[in-house]
C-alpha cells in the first residue's frame, strides 16, 4: 500500500527527473539528493524525509524520455518511490530494470493525490474508488534482471559461471 | 520471411540466420561508446567483479570508444576529477578510440564516431548517450544504453536482453525547398507521431529526399529519432554511405551495404513528401510540440545557438555563415556557435565562417556540447528565450525551468540572429 505524493502528466523527462546540471554526480549513493530537484517544493519534502519509502508517483505516458542518464533511475530508488506509469520510454525502463528498480506500468490508472494505491501482482487498485487497473507485466527475460537483484548481480552470476 | 535492416544486423549479431520483431536476442556489440558518464560505466564494471576474485577485464579495448564532450575544458574540480579518472582507466585497459580534450581531434561523440569511421553499415553500436542513435545514418543498429548497461557490455562483449525493435518505415519523397532540410523534417516527423509515437520502434528511412541527402543531413534525421522515442533510426548504406566513409572519414577496408530485404515485415508505413515542407520550429516545453515557423514569427529571442550533435557539422556552419557574413546580431540577442568537432572548427576557419560569425558579433566557443544540456555554457536566465539547433527543449534544458527553449534549423537560426525574433530565412532577402 502507497500513497500518492505527486501526480505528473506525459513526457516527464529525465531531465525533470534529475537536472543534467547535478550529472557529474554519479554514484547511486549521492544522486538521491537531486530527485525532481527542479520541482522544488517536492524535493524539499524528499530531503526533509517527510516522504515515506513506498509511496507512488503517478504519472501519465511516457514517463522518463530525453536522456539516457541513469541517475534518474538510481534517484528514485535512492528515494524508494514507487513510479506507477502509463508507459514508460525505453531507456529509463531498462535502466531501472538494470538497478532493480520495479516499474508499474499500468496503461489505465486513475488517481490523484492522497489516493491510497494497493500494488498486487497483476493490477493496482485505488482504495477510493475501488477501481482495479491491470499492469503490464515485463517480459521474462527481463523480470529475471530484476529477480536477481538488478544487472550487476545478473553479469556477475554470467562471469562466474564462463570459464576464468 | 524478409527482414528489415536492423532485423538482419541483429541477426548477424545473434548468430543466427533469422529474427523477427519482439524476440529478445543477446548480440555481439562493435562499438562501445561512452563520454564523462564513463565515470559512472567504470564505478560499475569494478562492482561487477566484486567477490569473483576475478580480475575486471575489458572483453575488447579496441570496440571501446570515450570521447569527453559534455564538459570541455571541466567547468568543476568534480568533473575535471571524473576526466582523471578515466583517462587513467584508459591507460590501465590500453582503450584505442579515445578523444580527450585536444584541439587537434576533439569534439562531440557522435561527431568523432562517423568522422573518425569507427562506425560502419551493419554494426551494432551501443552509447551511455540516447543520441547513439545517429550513427543509424550510416546504416548500423545504433542505441542509448544506460551506464550499468554498458558496464555489462565491457564485461562480456554482448548487449543483453534485447528485444528486436518492429520497424516503422518512413519513405520521404519530393525535394526540399531552399532553406529547408533535414531538420525541418524531422522536427515535422517527430510532431506528427508524437514524443513517444516511435517508442520500442525502430524509424527506417528511405525514399529519393533520403537518397539525395547528404550524412550529414541523415545524422540529423537519426540523432532525433530517439525525440520519437526510437530505439534506434536507420538509413540504409547507400552510395552516399561509401563515398562520406571513404572520402571524408578516410575508412579504407570493407563496407557491407546492408539492405532491407523486399519483403521485410514493417509495423507501419509513413509517407511523405518535403515539396511543400516549410521551416518547423518545436515549441517549448515539448520536442512534438512542432509548429511551421508562421506560428511563431516575431518572437523575441535573447540567446541564438547553432550547434551540438543534431547541427553543429560544416554544411550546417556554411549556411548560418552564408545568411550572417556582413551582417550584425541584433543587439538584443546574443549567438553562440559550437562547432561539432576541432576539424569542423578548423574547416570552418580555413573557409572563412569563422570570421563571418564573429564579424557578426557571434561567440565562437570550442567544440562541445555546450548549452544544450544546461550543464556547462550559455546557460539562460530567468524568463529568457533560447533558439537552437539543438535537440531538446525539454523545461530547464539549458540549464533553467524558467526559461524557454525552441528548436530550429541553422538557416533559421541565422536568420533570426540578425533580427533578434524569430525569422523565416525564406522572406527578407536571406
Amino acid at each position: 500500500m502507497g500513497t500518492v505524493v505527486m501526480k505528473l502528466g506525459r513526457d516527464i523527462s529525465t531531465d525533470d527527473i534529475y537536472p543534467g546540471r547535478f550529472m557529474a554526480t554519479v554514484l547511486p549513493t549521492e544522486t538521491p539528493q537531486f530527485c525532481f530537484f527542479n520541482r522544488t517544493e517536492f524535493n524539499t519534502r524528499l530531503q526533509a524525509k517527510t516522504i515515506p519509502p513506498g509511496s507512488v508517483v503517478v504519472a501519465d505516458e511516457n514517463f522518463g524520455c530525453g536522456s539516457s542518464r541513469e541517475q534518474a533511475a538510481s534517484t528514485i530508488k535512492g528515494n524508494a518511490l514507487v513510479i506507477v506509469a502509463k508507459s514508460i520510454a525505453r531507456i529509463f525502463l531498462q535502466n531501472a530494470i538494470n538497478l532493480g528498480l520495479n516499474l508499474i506500468i499500468c496503461p489505465t490508472i486513475d488517481a490523484e493525490e492522497g489516493d491510497e494505491l494497493d500494488i498486487q501482482a497483476d493490477a493496482v487498485i485505488n482504495v477510493r474508488t475501488g477501481q482495479r487497473f491491470p499492469t503490464l507485466p515485463l517480459p521474462p527475460e527481463r523480470q529475471a534482471i530484476i529477480d536477481a537483484g538488478g544487472l550487476i548481480a545478473y553479469t556477475r552470476k554470467r562471469i562466474l559461471e564462463s570459464a576464468p | 520471411m524478409g527482414m528489415t535492416v536492423v532485423e538482419k544486423i541483429l541477426a548477424r549479431a545473434a548468430g543466427t540466420p533469422a529474427v523477427k520483431a519482439l524476440q529478445i536476442v543477446e548480440p555481439s556489440v562493435d562499438l562501445a561508446m561512452s563520454h564523462e558518464n564513463g565515470a559512472l560505466v567504470i564505478n560499475q564494471f569494478h562492482s561487477i567483479y566484486e567477490g569473483t576474485h576475478r580480475e575486471p577485464k575489458i572483453w575488447n579495448p579496441d570496440n571501446i570508444a570515450i570521447i569527453f564532450d559534455h564538459r570541455v575544458p571541466a567547468e568543476s574540480p568534480k568533473t575535471a576529477t571524473n576526466h582523471k579518472l578515466i583517462r587513467a582507466f584508459v591507460a590501465q585497459h590500453g582503450i584505442a578510440k579515445f578523444h580527450d580534450i585536444r584541439g587537434d581531434r576533439g569534439g562531440i561523440c557522435h561527431q568523432i564516431l562517423p568522422e573518425y569511421g569507427y562506425v560502419r553499415p551493419g554494426m551494432v553500436v551501443v552509447g551511455t548517450d540516447s543520441h547513439t542513435t545517429s550513427h543509424g545514418a550510416l546504416g548500423a543498429f545504433a542505441f542509448g544504453i544506460g551506464a550499468t548497461e554498458m558496464a555489462t557490455v565491457w564485461a562480456l562483449g554482448v548487449a543483453l536482453n534485447i528485444e528486436v525493435p518492429p520497424t516503422i518505415k518512413v519513405v520521404v519523397n519530393g525535394h526540399f525547398n531552399q532553406h529547408v532540410g533535414a531538420k525541418d523534417l524531422i522536427l515535422h516527423l517527430i510532431g506528427k507521431v508524437s514524443a513517444q509515437g516511435a517508442n520500442f520502434r525502430v524509424l527506417e528511412f528511405h525514399g529519393e529526399a533520403i537518397r539525395s541527402m547528404s550524412t550529414s543531413g541523415r545524422l540529423v534525421l537519426a540523432n532525433m529519432s530517439v525525440e520519437a522515442g526510437a530505439t534506434g533510426g536507420i538509413v540504409p548504406a547507400d552510395d552516399e554511405t561509401e563515398r562520406y566513409l571513404r572520402d571524408e572519414a578516410g575508412y579504407q577496408g570493407p563496407i557491407d551495404r546492408v539492405t532491407p530485404d523486399p519483403d521485410a515485415i514493417y509495423e507501419r508505413v509513413i509517407e511523405l513528401d518535403v515539396s511543400n515542407l516549410v521551416p518547423q520550429i518545436a515549441c517549448p516545453h515539448t520536442v512534438d510540440n512542432v509548429k511551421d515557423i508562421d506560428a511563431v514569427t516575431g518572437t523575441a529571442i535573447q540567446q541564438i545557438v547553432i550547434g551540438s550533435c543534431t547541427n553543429g557539422r560544416l554544411d550546417d556552419l556554411a549556411v548560418a555563415a552564408k545568411i550572417l557574413k556582413g551582417k550584425k546580431v541584433a543587439e538584443s540577442t546574443r549567438m553562440l556557435v559550437f562547432p561539432a568537432s576541432t576539424k569542423i572548427y578548423s574547416q570552418a576557419l580555413e573557409a572563412g565562417y569563422i570570421a563571418d560569425f564573429m564579424n557578426a558579433g557571434a561567440v565562437v566557443m570550442n567544440p562541445g556540447c555546450g548549452p544544450c544540456l544546461g550543464i556547462h555554457q550559455g546557460a539562460l536566465g530567468d524568463a529568457e528565450v533560447a533558439l537552437a539547433t539543438t535537440n531538446r527543449n525539454f523545461k530547464g534544458r539549458m540549464g533553467n525551468p524558467k526559461a524557454e527553449v525552441y528548436l530550429c534549423s541553422p538557416a533559421v537560426a541565422a536568420a533570426s540572429a540578425i533580427t533578434g525574433v524569430i525569422t523565416d530565412p525564406r522572406q527578407g532577402g536571406f
